[in-house]
């Protein structure tokens, strides 16, 4: 791997901005979010420490995408609070204010499941759109970033590439750069490989482990329980907009206290039966 | 037969010159004009205050529920008997804009609807404004999915444009018109016009295909 692009201290380019150090950075409570008449989330609680991986399962419409979008301000649940270690700390049983919602989106950013680069752009410009529109980083300092971030994934030589031009796993690793680069506290992941084809799933879920050892803090929407076994701090099972379950990996898959856990996970283990 | 073959020859450097000074310049300034104007329109059409969408939807169906020749009547000729006398060229540009705005606000409106939700959700991830994510991500797809509407948009203007004849606008077909009574040689004069007509829309279609080509793959599907 090239020296010239790391930062001047060494360090790695893949490395977060805080270190992880237990101490508590997201806690959500009371989070409820209807559409119409369909509650999708009836009072879910998270707490996320610096470093920690959650990982959160559960059946489809579950509502799990809707905590990430809620946790990144896409979404505006309709009561409860989040608060970050550093604000904001928002209540939402009063309307939130724009300034409120861009500080909470500031600490957090997506991996959608659906890549989402932006087709217009080259890989690069895709990755620094964010540090130089939004956070103002001067342009020359936000390419070195960005090109030292996607030469620890493997993608140096497609910097100048467009996403058409790039495979499922090259576009959801960029997705994964292109987040990285706007240095958040947390990262959000929806399902990132559940839209690629099976032989490319790998390349992106070892990024993903790669980050979460480098002591990312991180919430990760998946049904990749091996991933789920090997990296998450701690599991959540969800189900009717409800936490049926939470817990550390082993015990969830392997002693789970609750029915539908368990018929979950038989279903994902023994698709067939 | 000589002199058929001595007035084709002699109308046309009148005729290309109608053309180019008058045609192609009252086109390019209309559209350019218009299409601001369109920009303008389609965003409020999909503002969420009601207000502002009625006003845009009401603007867009007069336009397109109105004769081009009406519109054009009403500025040059109607304007005045309510103290407003406006020459005819800016006549000619304020009625072509106004009905170019109102074609090509819808042809904006849906190439906007038409980029995916996600590249909005991908620009606020980022941090991005809703006007940030509308310039820099949004419009700029829009532009790629728009360009064979609005290429059509524009040779039918520059079909369109020879309605200013009809308001003193001396352009192609005024020239054309000039020469004709002239000579007596309908046929002939109108038929070049026709010629030189044809001639700009080919070379605009061809532009258009080209563009096509160059845009079409950085379009998110
Ligand atoms: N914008 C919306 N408008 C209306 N209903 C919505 C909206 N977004 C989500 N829903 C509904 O909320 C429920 C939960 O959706 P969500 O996407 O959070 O589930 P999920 O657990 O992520 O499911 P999946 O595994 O299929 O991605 C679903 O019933 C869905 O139809
Ligand atoms: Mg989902």
């Amino acid at each position: 791997m090239s020296q010239r692009d790391r930062s001047p201290n060494g360090g790695d380019p893949l490395a977060p901005v805080a270190r992880p150090d237990d101490s508590v950075l997201l806690a959500a409570r009371g989070i409820r979010k209807s559409f119409g008449d369909n509650e999708v989330l009836s009072s879910i609680d998270l707490e996320v420490r610096r470093g920690e991986v959650v990982v959160l399962i559960g059946p489809s419409g579950s509502g799990k995408t809707t905590v990430l979008r809620s946790l990144n301000g896409l979404e505006t649940p309709d009561a409860g609070t989040i608060d970050f270690a550093g604000g904001p700390a928002l209540d939402f049983a009063r309307p939130i204010s724009k300034a409120q919602r861009f500080a909470l989106r500031d600490r957090s950013a997506m991996v959608f499941q659906q890549h989402n680069l932006f087709p217009h752009m080259t890989v690069i410009e895709n990755v620094i759109e964010g540090p130089v529109r939004v956070q103002r980083v001067p342009k020359a300092r936000a390419i070195a970033e960005a090109s030292a971030l996607l030469d620890r994934v493997g993608l140096a030589e497609k910097r100048d590439a467009y996403p058409f031009e790039l495979s499922g796993g090259q576009q959801q690793r960029v997705g994964i750069v292109r987040a990285l680069a706007l240095k958040p506290d947390l990262l959000l992941f929806d399902e990132p490989t559940s839209s690629l084809d099976p032989e490319l799933v790998g390349e992106v879920l070892s990024v993903i482990k790669e980050l979460a050892d480098e002591g990312w803090t991180m919430v990760v929407v998946t049904h990749e329980l091996s991933f789920a076994r090997q990296a998450a701090d701690e599991v959540l099972f969800m189900d009717g907009g409800v936490v049926v379950e939470r817990g550390a990996p082993e015990q969830i898959f392997t002693k789970p206290k609750h029915e539908r856990t368990r018929r979950f996970l038989d279903r994902i283990l023994r698709p067939l039966d | 037969m000589s002199s058929d073959w001595e007035l084709l020859f002699l109308s046309f450097g009148p005729l290309v010159w109608g053309a180019v000074s008058g045609t192609v310049l009252l086109s390019l300034a209309s559209f350019a004009i218009g299409l601001v104007l369109a920009l303008g329109v389609a965003l409020l059409r999909l503002s969420k205050n009601r207000l502002l969408s009625g006003i845009a939807r009401f603007y867009i169906s007069v336009i397109r529920g109105t004769p081009l020749l009406v519109q054009l009547f009403v500025i040059f000729y109607g304007m005045p008997s309510i103290g407003l006398v406006i020459d005819p060229w800016p006549s000619a540009i304020i009625a072509f804009s106004l009905n170019v705005g109102g074609y090509a606000a819808e042809v904006i409106r849906a190439a906007i609807l038409s980029v995916p939700k996600g590249q909005w959700e991908a620009g606020y991830t980022i941090g991005m404004s809703h006007g940030t994510t509308l310039r820099r991500l949004i419009l700029p797809q829009a532009a790629r999915v728009s360009v064979p509407p609005l290429s059509n948009t524009f040779i039918s203007l520059v079909k369109d444009s020879s309605l200013a004849s009809l308001i003193l606008v001396t352009e192609l077909f005024r020239v054309a018109e000039e020469i004709a009574s002239f000579s007596t040689k309908f046929m002939l004069v109108y038929l070049e016009a026709a010629l030189i007509y044809w001639v700009i829309c080919i070379v605009l279609a061809g532009g258009q295909g080209m563009l096509e080509k160059k845009l079409d793959r950085y379009v998110a599907t």
